[in-house]
Protein backbone atom coordinates (compact mmCIF):
# COMPACT_ATOMS: atom_id res chain seq x y z
CA UNK A 1 0.00 0.00 0.00
CA UNK A 2 1.47 3.29 -1.40
CA UNK A 3 0.88 6.78 0.10
CA UNK A 4 -1.51 8.84 -1.59
CA UNK A 5 -1.49 12.60 -2.43
CA UNK A 6 -4.58 14.98 -1.85
CA UNK A 7 -4.41 18.70 -2.97
CA UNK A 8 -7.26 20.75 -1.23
CA UNK A 9 -8.05 24.24 -2.40
CA UNK A 10 -8.86 25.82 0.84
CA UNK A 11 -7.21 25.48 4.16
CA UNK A 12 -10.80 24.35 5.98
CA UNK A 13 -10.58 21.09 3.71
CA UNK A 14 -6.79 20.66 4.31
CA UNK A 15 -7.10 20.81 8.43
CA UNK A 16 -10.20 18.87 8.06
CA UNK A 17 -7.79 15.69 6.49
CA UNK A 18 -5.03 16.41 8.73
CA UNK A 19 -7.72 16.23 12.03
CA UNK A 20 -8.45 12.91 10.57
CA UNK A 21 -4.96 11.78 10.44
CA UNK A 22 -3.51 13.27 7.20
CA UNK A 23 0.08 14.13 7.06
CA UNK A 24 0.40 17.68 5.22
CA UNK A 25 3.43 17.85 2.41
CA UNK A 26 4.52 21.99 2.28
CA UNK A 27 7.93 22.07 1.12
CA UNK A 28 8.55 19.00 0.81
CA UNK A 29 11.61 18.90 2.61
CA UNK A 30 10.63 16.89 5.74
CA UNK A 31 7.80 15.13 4.70
CA UNK A 32 9.52 13.60 0.88
CA UNK A 33 12.20 11.74 2.48
CA UNK A 34 9.74 9.84 4.18
CA UNK A 35 8.15 9.38 0.80
CA UNK A 36 11.32 8.65 -0.74
CA UNK A 37 12.30 6.09 1.80
CA UNK A 38 9.15 4.06 1.60
CA UNK A 39 7.96 5.19 5.14
CA UNK A 40 4.99 2.62 5.69
CA UNK A 41 3.88 5.00 8.39
CA UNK A 42 3.35 7.21 5.70
CA UNK A 43 -0.77 6.49 4.14
CA UNK A 44 -2.58 9.65 3.43
CA UNK A 45 -0.61 12.71 2.35
CA UNK A 46 -2.20 16.43 1.51
CA UNK A 47 -1.24 19.65 -0.36
CA UNK A 48 -2.68 22.84 0.58
CA UNK A 49 -3.23 25.22 -2.56
CA UNK A 50 -4.84 27.89 -0.66
CA UNK A 51 -3.02 31.15 -1.28
CA UNK A 52 -3.82 32.11 2.20
CA UNK A 53 -1.48 29.59 3.71
CA UNK A 54 1.84 31.47 2.23
CA UNK A 55 0.82 34.72 2.98
CA UNK A 56 2.93 37.25 5.15
CA UNK A 57 0.74 40.57 6.43
CA UNK A 58 0.79 42.94 9.03
CA UNK A 59 3.88 45.62 9.25
CA UNK A 60 3.43 46.70 12.77
CA UNK A 61 4.12 45.39 15.99
CA UNK A 62 3.07 41.83 15.09
CA UNK A 63 3.76 40.46 11.62
CA UNK A 64 1.06 37.41 10.44
CA UNK A 65 3.67 34.54 8.53
CA UNK A 66 1.72 31.85 6.52
CA UNK A 67 3.08 28.48 7.91
CA UNK A 68 3.21 27.91 3.94
CA UNK A 69 5.63 30.60 3.73
CA UNK A 70 9.13 29.86 1.78
CA UNK A 71 12.52 30.64 3.81
CA UNK A 72 13.42 32.50 0.74
CA UNK A 73 10.03 34.47 0.70
CA UNK A 74 10.82 35.64 4.10
CA UNK A 75 14.42 36.53 3.19
CA UNK A 76 13.11 38.84 0.84
CA UNK A 77 10.51 40.43 2.33
CA UNK A 78 10.77 44.22 3.73
CA UNK A 79 8.62 43.64 7.14
CA UNK A 80 11.11 40.68 7.98
CA UNK A 81 14.36 41.58 8.29
CA UNK A 82 14.95 40.76 12.01
CA UNK A 83 14.28 36.90 10.42
CA UNK A 84 16.10 37.28 7.26
CA UNK A 85 19.68 36.03 8.63
CA UNK A 86 17.57 33.26 10.23
CA UNK A 87 16.24 32.14 6.96
CA UNK A 88 19.06 33.04 4.65
CA UNK A 89 21.67 30.70 6.79
CA UNK A 90 18.84 27.56 6.22
CA UNK A 91 19.97 24.97 3.63
CA UNK A 92 20.92 26.23 -0.22
CA UNK A 93 19.28 28.56 -2.09
CA UNK A 94 17.09 25.84 -3.55
CA UNK A 95 16.11 24.37 -0.33
CA UNK A 96 15.13 27.50 1.11
CA UNK A 97 12.66 28.07 -2.48
CA UNK A 98 10.97 25.26 -0.79
CA UNK A 99 11.41 24.78 3.12
CA UNK A 100 8.65 26.83 5.14
CA UNK A 101 8.42 28.64 8.36
CA UNK A 102 5.76 26.05 9.34
CA UNK A 103 7.65 22.49 8.39
CA UNK A 104 10.53 24.48 10.59
CA UNK A 105 8.56 23.93 13.35
CA UNK A 106 8.50 20.27 13.22
CA UNK A 107 12.10 19.74 11.87
CA UNK A 108 14.09 17.16 13.82
CA UNK A 109 17.46 18.58 16.21
CA UNK A 110 20.05 19.12 14.98
CA UNK A 111 17.85 21.42 12.59
CA UNK A 112 14.71 23.90 12.98
CA UNK A 113 16.79 27.12 13.26
CA UNK A 114 13.79 28.91 12.48
CA UNK A 115 11.32 27.61 15.33
CA UNK A 116 14.60 28.68 17.74
CA UNK A 117 14.35 32.17 16.61
CA UNK A 118 10.40 31.55 16.87
CA UNK A 119 10.76 30.27 20.37
CA UNK A 120 13.15 33.52 21.32
CA UNK A 121 11.07 35.77 19.82
CA UNK A 122 7.73 34.64 21.63
CA UNK A 123 5.99 33.82 18.68
CA UNK A 124 2.42 32.88 18.67
CA UNK A 125 0.89 29.57 16.20
CA UNK A 126 -2.67 29.83 14.95
CA UNK A 127 -3.81 26.52 13.87
CA UNK A 128 -6.52 23.71 13.95
CA UNK A 129 -5.60 23.26 17.88
CA UNK A 130 -6.08 27.42 17.96
CA UNK A 131 -3.84 30.22 19.05
CA UNK A 132 -1.19 29.82 21.26
CA UNK A 133 2.90 29.94 22.51
CA UNK A 134 5.01 28.41 19.86
CA UNK A 135 6.49 26.63 22.66
CA UNK A 136 2.86 24.36 23.29
CA UNK A 137 3.17 23.30 19.86
CA UNK A 138 6.79 22.39 20.35
CA UNK A 139 6.37 20.32 23.46
CA UNK A 140 3.63 17.80 21.61
CA UNK A 141 4.25 18.30 17.81
CA UNK A 142 3.25 14.67 16.97
CA UNK A 143 -0.44 15.89 17.83
CA UNK A 144 0.06 19.73 16.43
CA UNK A 145 -2.74 19.45 14.09
CA UNK A 146 -2.80 21.78 11.06
CA UNK A 147 -0.84 24.89 11.95
CA UNK A 148 -2.38 28.03 9.78
CA UNK A 149 0.14 30.75 10.66
CA UNK A 150 2.82 31.93 12.62
CA UNK A 151 2.46 35.71 14.44
CA UNK A 152 5.73 36.87 15.36
CA UNK A 153 5.93 40.32 17.31
CA UNK A 154 8.76 42.84 15.74
CA UNK A 155 11.42 42.70 18.27
CA UNK A 156 13.21 46.51 19.20
CA UNK A 157 16.23 47.19 16.66
CA UNK A 158 19.38 45.56 18.71
CA UNK A 159 17.07 43.32 21.21
CA UNK A 160 17.08 40.43 19.14
CA UNK A 161 20.12 38.35 17.92
CA UNK A 162 21.17 35.01 16.50
CA UNK A 163 23.67 32.93 15.69
CA UNK A 164 24.61 29.33 14.05
CA UNK A 165 27.29 27.31 15.07
CA UNK A 166 28.61 24.93 12.45
CA UNK A 167 31.55 23.41 11.45
CA UNK A 168 31.01 23.23 7.66
CA UNK A 169 30.56 27.36 5.88
CA UNK A 170 28.53 28.40 4.55
CA UNK A 171 25.84 25.89 5.12
CA UNK A 172 26.23 22.76 6.91
CA UNK A 173 24.02 20.89 10.08
CA UNK A 174 24.33 23.45 13.45
CA UNK A 175 26.56 21.92 16.41
CA UNK A 176 24.11 24.73 18.06
CA UNK A 177 21.45 27.98 17.21
CA UNK A 178 21.63 30.34 19.52
CA UNK A 179 18.42 32.88 19.43
CA UNK A 180 18.13 35.32 22.27
CA UNK A 181 15.84 38.44 22.49
CA UNK A 182 16.77 40.62 25.47
CA UNK A 183 14.18 43.29 25.88
CA UNK A 184 15.74 46.30 28.14
CA UNK A 185 13.36 48.75 30.58
CA UNK A 186 15.66 51.86 32.13
CA UNK A 187 19.24 49.71 31.36
CA UNK A 188 17.86 46.29 32.53
CA UNK A 189 16.85 43.25 31.10
CA UNK A 190 12.68 42.90 30.82
CA UNK A 191 11.17 39.23 29.79
CA UNK A 192 14.67 37.54 28.48
CA UNK A 193 13.85 34.60 26.22
CA UNK A 194 17.08 32.36 25.26
CA UNK A 195 16.60 29.36 22.86
CA UNK A 196 19.15 26.80 21.71
CA UNK A 197 18.50 24.33 18.67
CA UNK A 198 21.09 21.74 19.13
CA UNK A 199 20.56 21.18 23.15
CA UNK A 200 17.28 19.09 23.35
CA UNK A 201 15.31 16.86 20.82
CA UNK A 202 13.93 20.02 19.78
CA UNK A 203 14.52 23.67 20.13
CA UNK A 204 14.32 24.39 24.03
CA UNK A 205 14.94 27.32 26.28
CA UNK A 206 17.83 27.81 28.12
CA UNK A 207 16.38 28.65 31.43
CA UNK A 208 19.62 28.82 33.40
CA UNK A 209 20.85 31.55 31.59
CA UNK A 210 17.42 33.58 31.40
CA UNK A 211 17.23 33.43 35.01
CA UNK A 212 20.93 35.05 35.36
CA UNK A 213 19.70 37.71 32.87
CA UNK A 214 16.11 38.48 34.11
CA UNK A 215 16.25 41.83 35.55
CA UNK A 216 20.08 42.91 35.40
CA UNK A 217 21.88 45.30 33.36
CA UNK A 218 23.77 43.55 30.40
CA UNK A 219 27.36 44.03 31.14
CA UNK A 220 30.24 41.34 31.93
CA UNK A 221 29.29 39.99 35.23
CA UNK A 222 25.87 39.28 34.09
CA UNK A 223 26.65 37.79 30.59
CA UNK A 224 29.59 35.75 32.60
CA UNK A 225 26.46 34.35 34.74
CA UNK A 226 24.66 33.34 31.96
CA UNK A 227 27.03 31.80 29.96
CA UNK A 228 27.94 29.49 33.10
CA UNK A 229 24.50 28.43 33.34
CA UNK A 230 23.85 27.98 29.61
CA UNK A 231 23.38 24.24 29.44
CA UNK A 232 21.54 24.01 33.00
CA UNK A 233 18.91 21.16 33.13
CA UNK A 234 19.30 21.03 29.17
CA UNK A 235 20.04 17.45 27.19
CA UNK A 236 22.31 18.27 24.09
CA UNK A 237 21.33 16.35 20.78
CA UNK A 238 24.86 13.43 20.38
CA UNK A 239 25.20 13.15 16.59
CA UNK A 240 27.77 12.96 13.60
CA UNK A 241 28.39 17.01 13.78
CA UNK A 242 29.33 17.06 17.39
CA UNK A 243 29.24 14.84 20.87
CA UNK A 244 26.19 16.03 23.42
CA UNK A 245 29.71 16.61 26.02
CA UNK A 246 31.05 19.37 23.15
CA UNK A 247 28.06 20.99 22.85
CA UNK A 248 27.74 21.18 26.26
CA UNK A 249 30.87 22.03 27.01
CA UNK A 250 30.60 24.93 23.92
CA UNK A 251 26.97 26.46 24.82
CA UNK A 252 28.18 28.94 27.73
CA UNK A 253 31.07 30.18 25.08
CA UNK A 254 28.65 30.68 22.20
CA UNK A 255 26.09 32.06 24.17
CA UNK A 256 28.77 34.19 25.42
CA UNK A 257 29.36 35.92 22.31
CA UNK A 258 26.02 36.42 21.21
CA UNK A 259 25.37 38.60 24.39
CA UNK A 260 28.36 40.30 23.69
CA UNK A 261 27.74 41.18 20.62
CA UNK A 262 23.73 42.41 22.19
CA UNK A 263 25.81 44.59 24.84
CA UNK B 1 -2.10 2.61 -7.57
CA UNK B 2 -3.55 5.74 -9.46
CA UNK B 3 -1.72 7.78 -11.91
CA UNK B 4 -2.26 11.29 -12.20
CA UNK B 5 -2.01 13.50 -15.43
CA UNK B 6 0.29 16.09 -14.98
CA UNK B 7 1.18 18.54 -18.24
CA UNK B 8 4.02 20.87 -17.82
CA UNK B 9 6.62 22.52 -20.15
CA UNK B 10 10.59 20.57 -19.64
CA UNK B 11 13.29 22.80 -21.15
CA UNK B 12 10.73 24.66 -23.44
CA UNK B 13 8.40 21.55 -24.82
CA UNK B 14 4.94 20.82 -23.82
CA UNK B 15 5.08 17.28 -21.90
CA UNK B 16 1.98 15.50 -20.67
CA UNK B 17 3.06 12.59 -17.97
CA UNK B 18 1.41 10.07 -15.22
CA UNK B 19 3.22 10.33 -12.58
CA UNK B 20 2.44 8.03 -9.72
CA UNK B 21 0.87 8.85 -6.30
CA UNK B 22 3.53 10.67 -4.09
CA UNK B 23 6.41 10.28 -6.90
CA UNK B 24 9.48 13.04 -7.27
CA UNK B 25 10.00 15.44 -9.76
CA UNK B 26 13.34 13.55 -10.20
CA UNK B 27 12.09 9.82 -10.98
CA UNK B 28 9.24 11.58 -13.48
CA UNK B 29 11.94 13.51 -15.04
CA UNK B 30 14.26 10.75 -15.24
CA UNK B 31 11.83 7.20 -15.62
CA UNK B 32 8.88 9.04 -16.82
CA UNK B 33 10.30 11.71 -19.47
CA UNK B 34 14.17 10.29 -19.61
CA UNK B 35 15.91 13.38 -19.12
CA UNK B 36 18.65 11.89 -17.14
CA UNK B 37 20.32 15.35 -16.28
CA UNK B 38 19.59 16.06 -12.78
CA UNK B 39 20.95 13.16 -10.80
CA UNK B 40 20.00 11.03 -7.75
CA UNK B 41 22.68 11.96 -5.05
CA UNK B 42 21.01 11.48 -1.50
CA UNK B 43 17.21 11.63 -2.20
CA UNK B 44 17.02 14.06 1.11
CA UNK B 45 17.99 17.41 -0.08
CA UNK B 46 21.49 17.43 1.45
CA UNK B 47 23.84 17.41 -1.75
CA UNK B 48 22.04 18.96 -4.36
CA UNK B 49 22.68 16.92 -7.50
CA UNK B 50 18.94 16.88 -8.58
CA UNK B 51 18.67 20.61 -8.31
CA UNK B 52 16.45 22.05 -11.29
CA UNK B 53 14.71 24.99 -11.86
CA UNK B 54 10.68 25.73 -11.80
CA UNK B 55 9.48 28.56 -12.79
CA UNK B 56 12.98 30.24 -12.82
CA UNK B 57 13.84 29.22 -9.13
CA UNK B 58 16.03 26.11 -8.29
CA UNK B 59 14.49 23.67 -6.53
CA UNK B 60 15.64 19.92 -4.92
CA UNK B 61 13.44 17.77 -7.45
CA UNK B 62 13.94 14.56 -5.24
CA UNK B 63 12.13 16.73 -2.57
CA UNK B 64 9.29 18.23 -4.82
CA UNK B 65 5.96 15.84 -5.98
CA UNK B 66 6.23 15.40 -9.21
CA UNK B 67 2.41 16.51 -9.64
CA UNK B 68 3.61 20.04 -8.21
CA UNK B 69 4.71 20.57 -11.49
CA UNK B 70 1.43 20.75 -13.28
CA UNK B 71 1.26 24.04 -15.59
CA UNK B 72 4.59 25.14 -14.12
CA UNK B 73 8.05 25.47 -16.18
CA UNK B 74 10.65 23.36 -15.42
CA UNK B 75 14.30 23.74 -16.30
CA UNK B 76 17.12 20.86 -16.77
CA UNK B 77 20.65 20.81 -17.67
CA UNK B 78 19.70 19.14 -20.69
CA UNK B 79 18.42 22.17 -22.25
CA UNK B 80 21.28 24.15 -21.37
CA UNK B 81 22.94 23.29 -24.94
CA UNK B 82 21.12 25.56 -27.74
CA UNK B 83 21.44 25.09 -31.65
CA UNK B 84 24.31 27.61 -31.01
CA UNK B 85 26.81 25.07 -29.15
CA UNK B 86 27.06 24.89 -25.55
CA UNK B 87 25.59 27.04 -22.79
CA UNK B 88 28.47 29.43 -21.67
CA UNK B 89 28.45 28.12 -18.35
CA UNK B 90 28.97 24.16 -19.94
CA UNK B 91 31.70 26.08 -21.86
CA UNK B 92 33.19 27.86 -18.49
CA UNK B 93 33.17 24.34 -16.77
CA UNK B 94 35.30 22.15 -19.47
CA UNK B 95 37.38 25.02 -19.94
CA UNK B 96 38.41 25.34 -16.36
CA UNK B 97 38.44 21.61 -15.62
CA UNK B 98 35.14 22.07 -13.37
CA UNK B 99 33.94 18.45 -13.39
CA UNK B 100 35.78 15.18 -12.54
CA UNK B 101 32.92 12.68 -12.05
CA UNK B 102 30.28 14.77 -12.89
CA UNK B 103 27.80 13.54 -11.09
CA UNK B 104 27.13 17.15 -9.34
CA UNK B 105 27.68 18.92 -12.84
CA UNK B 106 24.36 19.14 -14.12
CA UNK B 107 23.24 20.38 -10.25
CA UNK B 108 25.96 22.75 -10.01
CA UNK B 109 24.99 24.53 -13.51
CA UNK B 110 21.11 24.38 -12.50
CA UNK B 111 22.18 26.87 -9.60
CA UNK B 112 24.60 28.90 -11.41
CA UNK B 113 22.10 29.55 -13.94
CA UNK B 114 19.75 30.85 -11.42
CA UNK B 115 22.27 33.18 -10.01
CA UNK B 116 23.39 34.40 -13.59
CA UNK B 117 20.13 34.80 -14.70
CA UNK B 118 18.92 37.03 -11.82
CA UNK B 119 22.80 38.46 -11.00
CA UNK B 120 24.75 38.53 -14.25
CA UNK B 121 27.71 39.85 -13.06
CA UNK B 122 28.23 38.09 -9.06
CA UNK B 123 30.79 38.57 -6.93
CA UNK B 124 33.37 35.58 -5.93
CA UNK B 125 31.12 35.70 -2.37
CA UNK B 126 27.45 35.44 -4.50
CA UNK B 127 28.94 32.18 -6.36
CA UNK B 128 30.08 30.46 -3.21
CA UNK B 129 26.32 31.29 -1.84
CA UNK B 130 24.44 29.80 -4.74
CA UNK B 131 26.34 26.92 -4.93
CA UNK B 132 26.09 26.24 -1.07
CA UNK B 133 23.37 23.66 -1.16
CA UNK B 134 25.71 21.47 -3.70
CA UNK B 135 28.15 19.17 -2.87
CA UNK B 136 31.25 18.25 -5.04
CA UNK B 137 33.69 15.25 -4.06
CA UNK B 138 36.07 15.44 -7.09
CA UNK B 139 37.29 18.40 -7.63
CA UNK B 140 36.69 20.42 -4.59
CA UNK B 141 35.32 23.97 -5.53
CA UNK B 142 37.75 25.95 -6.56
CA UNK B 143 37.66 25.06 -10.51
CA UNK B 144 33.74 25.56 -10.30
CA UNK B 145 33.70 28.67 -8.36
CA UNK B 146 36.40 29.91 -11.14
CA UNK B 147 34.05 28.54 -13.84
CA UNK B 148 31.11 30.61 -13.15
CA UNK B 149 32.82 33.80 -12.43
CA UNK B 150 34.27 33.30 -16.07
CA UNK B 151 31.15 32.19 -17.33
CA UNK B 152 29.50 35.65 -15.88
CA UNK B 153 32.64 37.47 -17.70
CA UNK B 154 32.72 36.30 -20.80
CA UNK B 155 35.72 34.63 -20.35
CA UNK B 156 34.24 31.10 -21.73
CA UNK B 157 35.95 30.19 -25.12
CA UNK B 158 32.68 29.46 -26.45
Amino acid sequence: MGVTVETHASLAEAARAVEAGATLIAGGTIVMRRVNAGDQRLSRTVRVADPAFARISGGGGTISIGAGATMAAIAAHRDLDFLAPVARQLGGPALRNMATIGGNLFARAPYGDMAVALLALGARVTGTSGARPVEDLLRARDRAGLVFAIEVPRPRPGEFAWAKITRVHPYGSPVLTIAVHAPREGGRLRGVRVAFGGMGPGPVRATGAERALEGQPLDAATIARAAQAAAEGLEPVDDAVASAWYRREVAGVHLRRVLEGMS
Amino acid sequence: MARKPVSFTLNGAERDVFVREGENLLDMLRRGVGDLSPKYGCGQGGCGACTVLVDGEPVLSCLMLAEAVAGRRVETAAGLAGAGGLHPLQQAFMDGFAAQCGYCTPGMLMAARALLDRNPRPSRAEVIEAIGGNLCRCTGYEPIIEAILAAAEGRARA
